[in-house]
């Protein structure tokens, strides 16, 4: 079909959309109106295929000062703080070109955060890439890894975590998600609302251009081999522009010389406009003429289309504008009225004295199209949830399967990655990335907060409704076991095409699974982001909806770390192991299959460990904590040990299930403790008021031993060799 | 004591640096912005890690030519003391305050982590407080700390006792390796002529309190003070505090 047959086709939009774009106007739309629709009513802005079910997600709380549909979520920290946090992907950008693709997107995330009116403290990033052998991964790893420090590095925001796994469904579609939490005054919290009839309209930051148009519509279609062709999508970042432009802003809202504001990511000037006019009920009017451009030559569409970084949209009052323009003029940085606040309710678009577009600013925020889309059940799931995944348990070398397993990249040192990110800037890094959660003080408290992000895709493919909660409750985990109560979430839902019904089947149970889990652990949803199309040559990913917990520690100095302490300590095992090597990475390890019965969570069980383990910092009964995940429990004794600095352990205990079980297995809910011997007894008490189960596995020596002995079979290594191994494994294989 | 932290436009250590000079000495530093062309004597200025003008090109090229940087000199050149951590080093040489440069690390990558360096030189002010040999655990965090200076320069440097810190093994042995980022000679920190100005790529004001896992950076910030509070002339005629 031609252009004039089907006009819009080229916005990505549907015939039906079309016609009802049409009614609501009363008219056909021209070329730049049905291109603005086009990108306001993507998925990427308006989230169309996903608005139904992300209703299911609990939102509120007494702590919760700001719920999903802002720039970011807030939440109270007590002594007067608040943060400001959000997750979101930049999967596409990064596949095509990944340094710049991955910088922008922690720029975007920077300044979601401060258009709240917070200071930006910490970063974190979810990665996903294909199996690490192959070149085009290797390319893509050190593009998205150098990327993400390049920009962060330089806006001095210490990115303190994330998580890293490679699997061969992400290959040619890779996924960055980047998270950024700020901090606040929580009475000082800024929102993206024109409000104020008559007040002014500002564009400020980096000039106008042609980069990253239409970013938006590219975020909602499937990846193949033909996007190089893209690269003119991929937005280039400015980390040094960004750092200004934050400071700034920081600037006048300090000075409280702003009503909204609010950052201009995927749509650019169009939805941040249209999005901070909706949220208000009222209109804006801006003139093209006015905004700065780095080309003349820029078309209507283009300008308001363009995705360049770096730029913010203010909406001040006119008694204000002279103030705010010294202070941008002091950090050389441009800000221009391009327009103002109107009382018609219409998104208005002027250039050279006429008018180019009209519409109705709640039709392009409020009339989005909803789909809910037909699911099925594929035809995998019941097949591959039938594997045998017991025979090949049965004599193995332990040693070599556990150095095997630590080697492997999903669960070997990320060291590699960390140590290109300035994770210190800031002085407020107390516990480094490495360990269960990333953990901040807060300046002026006792208090500390903590940070972790997680998903096991693997088992949110073989069982999306136990693999959303399983990624909610290991979240949780990791931030508790550093002694930090669970507050609440951020998520990026990474999928597939949802227009393919077994794809939107994993999203409708992954989302259901989601929002049980923060139900039960009482950590609600405060805000997010939708990613789907994540395909390439038709082949999805798997479906990987990532979670970023934030929790609190009332007292710094009551924190736990997962390095083993003081020999003769006393190592127990809290939670119970079952006979579950379903999904796990020692099954993957040894026969390369994803298959199997995803390991069983029990969510009361999994709050009430929660709850435990924050008392138990509270009451000093711990030296070290440690959630075992991916690898069992062999692979969590081994990181106990390596970051003790020199101590081994002799365990020995006896159990019905499994060797391979019960050393590899992923049974959830379970943490390796250490005590002092003469805290056994107020431990036992404690877990057995929460309806804990524990096992004492061992103790702390001081040689570099690692001895496990289970039932009959037992395990000799030494910590150092294992720790050569799982340093090794990165570097060598990241490198091109 | 006065103490200035200088603020370009990137710099982004320069409140840590206030804080942690706070937090070991009791005292309060002022932030001074970039465009300053004249401000008020200080007993101590430091340069401040971080992305000045973003150094898109070589570090500290863009920053040696704001108005500020001509104060520094002439308060270094009337004795006080100039201190320039990471990128505020890269700014020094490029003022031509410290010779040498600083390139891209051996391995073409950012690094952050902590090292291991050796104290090759305790009679300078800014580390009078550690012991001549004492092996300091300290983090690096750059993308530029491979320092390179000429052959005769660094006869120099060393005939001179200028090379104050070098990176080394963590039982202090210092050996081509030791440097994390390929530098010449493991340098790490060098001074001077007059003993005044000092530059080094490790950062002392990231470990100078227990709950940020180590303190080895709290005595260079204590030398500072013992060797202000000991000499008698130089100072900036503000009030001695302590």
């Amino acid at each position: 079909m031609s252009r004039q047959d089907a006009p819009w086709s080229e916005h990505g939009l549907t015939e039906e959309e079309f016609n009802k774009i049409e009614s609501l106007m009363g008219r056909s739309p021209n070329y730049l109106e049905l291109a603005i629709f086009g990108v306001m009513w993507s998925e990427h802005c308006g989230y169309k295929n996903s608005k139904a079910h992300l209703k299911k997600f609990p939102t509120t709380g007494p702590m919760v000062l700001q719920g999903p549909g802002e720039n970011a979520g807030v939440v109270d920290l007590g002594d007067g703080l608040a943060a400001a946090f959000k997750m979101e992907s930049h999967n596409h950008p990064s596949a095509i070109e990944p340094y710049q693709g991955a910088a922008t997107g922690v720029g975007g995330i920077i300044r979601d955060i401060f258009a709240m009116g917070a200071r930006p403290i910490a970063s974190l990033n979810s990665l996903r890439f294909g199996e690490i052998s192959d070149n085009r991964v290797k390319r893509l790893l050190n593009g998205v890894v150098a990327g993400i420090g390049g920009y962060g590095n330089c806006m001095g925001i210490p990115t303190v975590g994330g998580d890293l796994y490679f699997h061969p469904s992400y290959r040619g579609n890779p996924l960055v998600n980047a998270m950024c939490l700020g901090l606040m005054k929580n009475d000082r919290i800024f929102r993206g609302q024109a409000v104020g009839h008559g007040n002014i309209v500002m564009l400020v930051g980096a000039r106008t251009g042609r980069d990253g148009i239409k970013g938006a519509s590219f975020a909602s279609v499937e990846l193949s081999d033909k996007d190089p062709d893209k690269r003119p999508n991929v937005q280039v970042g400015d980390p040094f522009m960004e750092k200004l432009l934050m400071e700034a802003t920081l600037e006048i809202l300090e000075r409280n010389l702003v009503v909204g504001l609010q950052d201009l990511g995927a749509a650019g000037l169009t939805s941040s406009g249209a999005e901070m006019a909706g949220r208000a009920g009222n209109g804006i009017s801006i003139d093209l003429d006015l905004v700065p451009l780095r080309e003349a030559a820029l078309a209507d569409w283009e300008i308001m289309l363009s995705e360049s970084q770096e730029r913010m949209l203010l909406v001040v009052e006119p008694k204000n504008r002279p103030e705010i323009e010294a202070i941008f003029d002091k950090w050389d940085l441009s800000a221009a009225a391009i327009g103002e606040v109107t009382s018609d309710g219409i998104f208005r678009i002027h250039r050279s004295g006429k008018v180019l577009a009209e519409i109705a600013a709640r039709f392009l925020t409020d009339e989005v199209p909803i789909y809910i889309r037909p699911y099925r059940e594929p035809s995998y799931h019941q097949i591959l949830k039938m594997a045998d995944v017991s025979l090949l348990s049965r004599d193995i070398d332990l040693s070599k399967t556990l150095r095997r397993l630590l080697a492997s990249p999903n669960i070997c040192s990320r060291n590699w990655v960390y140590e290109q990110y300035d994770h210190m800037v800031g002085l407020a890094t107390i516990i480094r990335p490495g360990g269960d959660a990333a953990l901040l003080r807060l300046p002026e408290s006792k208090r500390g907060l903590a940070l972790s992000s997680d998903c096991n895709s693997r088992y949110v493919y073989l069982d999306p409704y136990l693999g959303g909660a399983i990624a909610v409750a290991e979240a949780a985990l990791n931030v508790a076991v550093v002694g930090a109560k669970p507050l609440a979430l951020t998520n990026c839902l990474n999928f597939g095409n949802p227009e393919n019904p077994e794809i939107y089947w994993q999203f409708v149970l992954a989302t259901d699974g989601l929002a049980e889990a923060a139900r039960v652990l009482g950590t609600p949803v405060t805000g997010g982001n939708v990613s789907f199309y994540n395909e390439f040559d038709g082949r999805a990913i798997f479906p990987t909806p990532t979670i970023g917990m934030i929790g609190v520690i009332e007292d710094i100095d009551l924190r736990l770390t997962h390095g083993f302490k003081n020999v003769g300590d006393l190592i127990v095992l809290i939670g119970k192991s079952k006979e579950e090597l379903g999904a796990s990475e020692f099954h993957h390890l040894m026969t390369g299959r994803d298959e199997g019965v995803v390991p069983s969570l029990d969510l009361e069980k999994a709050a009430k460990l929660n709850d435990f383990l924050v008392v138990a910092a509270s009451k000093k009964l711990l030296l070290s904590a440690h959630d075992c995940a991916e690898g069992g429990l062999a692979v969590a004794l081994f990181e106990c040990a390596q970051a003790s600095g020199g101590l081994g352990v002799e365990i020995k205990f006896s159990g019905q299930i499994s060797t391979a079980a019960a050393l590899f297995g992923e049974s959830q809910s379970r943490v390796v403790v250490s005590l002092s011997p003469d805290k056994l007894n107020d431990l036992t008490e404690l877990l057995t008021e929460h309806g804990l189960e524990h096992s004492l596995l061992g103790q702390v020596t001081n040689d570099d031993r690692f001895h496990v002995i289970y039932n009959d079979d037992s395990l000799i290594d030494l910590v150092h060799d294992l720790a050569l191994t799982w340093s090794a494994t990165l570097p060598r294989e990241a490198s091109i | 004591m006065k103490t200035a932290v200088i603020v370009f436009p990137g710099s982004n250590c320069d409140r840590d640096n206030v804080n942690s000079w706070y937090a070991v000495t009791g005292l309060k530093a002022d932030l001074i912005w970039h465009k300053e062309s004249h401000i008020s004597d200080y007993d101590l200025i430091i340069i401040p890690g971080g992305f000045s003008f973003g150094d898109y090109l070589r570090t500290g090229c863009v920053a040696r030519f704001s108005p500020i940087m001509k104060e520094v000199a002439r308060q270094a050149a009337a004795g006080r003391m100039v201190l320039g951590i990471c990128n505020g080093f890269q700014i020094l040489t490029e003022a031509g305050l410290l010779p040498g440069a600083l390139m891209r690390n051996r391995d073409l990558k950012y690094l952050c982590k902590d090292i291991f360096l050796r104290v090759e030189n305790n009679s300078t002010p800014f580390t009078c407080d550690y012991a001549l040999g004492q092996i300091l655990r300290l983090p690096i965090s750059h993308g530029e700390g491979n320092y390179f200076v000429g052959p005769e320069e660094h006869k120099r440097l060393v005939d001179e006792g200028r090379i104050v810190f070098r990176y080394s093994s963590p039982e202090g042995q210092v050996y081509p390796n030791a440097s994390p980022n390929g530098s010449l000679d493991a340098i790490a920190g060098v001074i001077n002529q007059n003993g005044n100005v000092m530059g080094l790529m490790p950062h002392p004001e990231r470990l100078a309190e227990d709950i940020l896992g180590g303190t080895d950076g709290r005595a260079l910030f204590t030398s500072i003070l013992n060797s202000y509070r000991l000499a008698p002339t130089k100072k900036s005629g503000a009030q001695q505090r302590g």
